[in-house]
């Protein structure tokens, strides 16, 4: 099986300041890859080198078997899902539009699209006939976040990107999201790349877990592995459990 | 009297119009662009800032001796008007298109927009009524520096305020400022309505 994302002694540097340090690591389909550090790791950075936000200083991101700088940007953006901790729904847009967007951009049929976006929101456990004409103002932080995730999903892409995305929730609404996350990626089958700072998240979601520390790749390994750890970071996260 | 009223106030609707329009149409794409090259940021605000300062009745003093462009007449009070126009325009069409949340855009790179879709799907509908508070400013401004057209043959409310300044008359004064401030007013209360309307959160 091939890898769906590889990193290849990736480095990252911006002048002087290296960010990413000979970052290796292969991510096969449908798993789910939870990158773990504090702030300033590094975690970040990493997540926005695979839909090609940033480019590497040196080595090279494979997605698909392709590295990001041979791909054109945006149609490799097309086929990454990508959801943030802001959310980032477009505030001018209704619900619908907003989900429907990548199909629009992407020159769907509108009776397509609807569809397409009626199915979603019902997957995300948000009614499309009370939400699909709202605009985000006039939704909760989870909910918020649940059309952050219908969007990511809209035209089905293979990968799907997780910058810190419960981060601002309250712990049952976190709860929650981290349940339908796990129902979906296995569900829909999705790889995605997790970034989080919450331990416990992380044990929940991951296939693997790679603990970043300092611009490096300190661990990578299962979550049944990385709970024996008692050195290093991973030791230090371990031990906030 | 009236009917010079009516004609003079006229004239001036259609001063500030055809400058507001002219400066619209280039300080719009110019903030646009001054948004996407920091580089030319830095020279093209100085360089209208710079217009701005000049005063009023110099700047059209000075276009009159150029060629071509200057001259006595419309078209030299228009182009100087364009000028003052052009300043707030541009400096609020640059701010709105940064005020945009950064986490908005990135969502927005991230989907695959490309820098056109972004713009015109993203940033300009994010950034409209801050673009029109530049416009109604501009125009509000304009009201008053379009009496001054009068000085260099540019017709306007302007004939009737240099005519009660010469004559200390004070009626004739009167017929040209109120006009001219009811015009500001409406043209703020008018162009305010729009901005809510449009405003997209």
């Amino acid at each position: 099986m091939s890898a769906a994302v590889s990193f290849c002694n990736v480095h990252y540097s911006i002048g002087a300041r290296n960010i990413l340090a000979d970052i290796s690591f292969d991510l096969y389909p449908g798993q789910t890859l939870v990158m773990l550090g504090r702030s300033g790791s590094g975690k970040t950075t990493a997540l926005k080198l695979i839909n090609a936000l940033l480019t590497p200083s040196q080595g090279e991101v494979l997605v698909e078997g392709k590295a990001t700088t041979a791909w054109n940007p945006i149609r490799l953006r097309r086929q990454i899902g990508y959801v943030i901790q802001d959310v980032g729904l477009f505030p001018h847009f209704t619900i619908a539009r907003n989900v429907g967007l990548v199909p629009e951009l992407e020159g769907w049929q509108p009776s397509r699209t609807t569809t397409r976006v009626r199915e979603l929101l019902d997957l995300v456990g948000l009614p499309h006939a009370d939400f699909e004409n709202r605009y985000p103002r006039q939704l909760s932080g989870g909910q918020k976040q649940r059309v952050g995730i219908a969007r990511a999903l809209a035209v089905d892409p293979p990968i799907i990107l997780f910058d810190e995305p419960f981060g601002a929730l309250d712990p049952v609404t976190r709860f929650d999201l981290q349940n339908q996350f796990l129902d979906l990626t296995r569900r829909l089958n999705k790889t995605a790349v997790f970034v989080t700072h919450d331990v416990q998240e992380a044990v929940r979601l991951a296939s693997r877990i790679a603990v970043l520390h300092e611009g490096r790749l300190e661990l990578l390994a299962t979550p049944a592995e990385f709970k024996l750890q008692r050195e290093g970071e991973a030791g230090k996260f371990i031990a906030t459990l | 009297m009236i009917n010079s009223l009516i004609e003079l106030t006229l004239e001036h609707i259609e001063l500030i119009l055809i400058a507001v329009v002219f400066a619209a149409a280039i300080g719009i794409p110019c903030g646009i662009l001054l948004h996407r090259n920091v580089r030319l940021r830095r020279w093209l605000l100085t360089v209208t800032n710079i217009v701005q300062t000049i005063p009023a009745l110099a700047l059209f003093g000075f276009l009159i001796p150029i060629p071509v462009i200057g001259g006595i007449g419309k078209k030299t009070a228009i182009l100087a008007l364009v000028l003052y126009a052009l300043l707030p325009i541009m400096r609020n069409t640059l701010v709105g298109l940064q005020q945009v949340d950064p986490a908005i855009r990135e969502s927005a790179i991230a989907m695959g927009m490309t820098s056109g879709q972004l713009l015109k799907l993203v940033e300009l509908p994010l950034a409209v009524s801050t673009i029109l508070a530049g416009v109604r400013v501009a125009t509000v401004t304009t009201v008053g520096t379009a009496t001054i057209a009068a000085a260099i043959g540019g017709g306007g409310l302007g004939v009737f305020i240099f005519r009660g300044i010469a004559s200390v008359d004070n009626t004739q004064l009167l017929a040209g400022a109120v006009p001219a401030a009811l015009i500001a007013l409406i043209a703020d209360g008018g162009l305010g309505w729009i901005e809510r309307r449009l405003s997209p959160a």
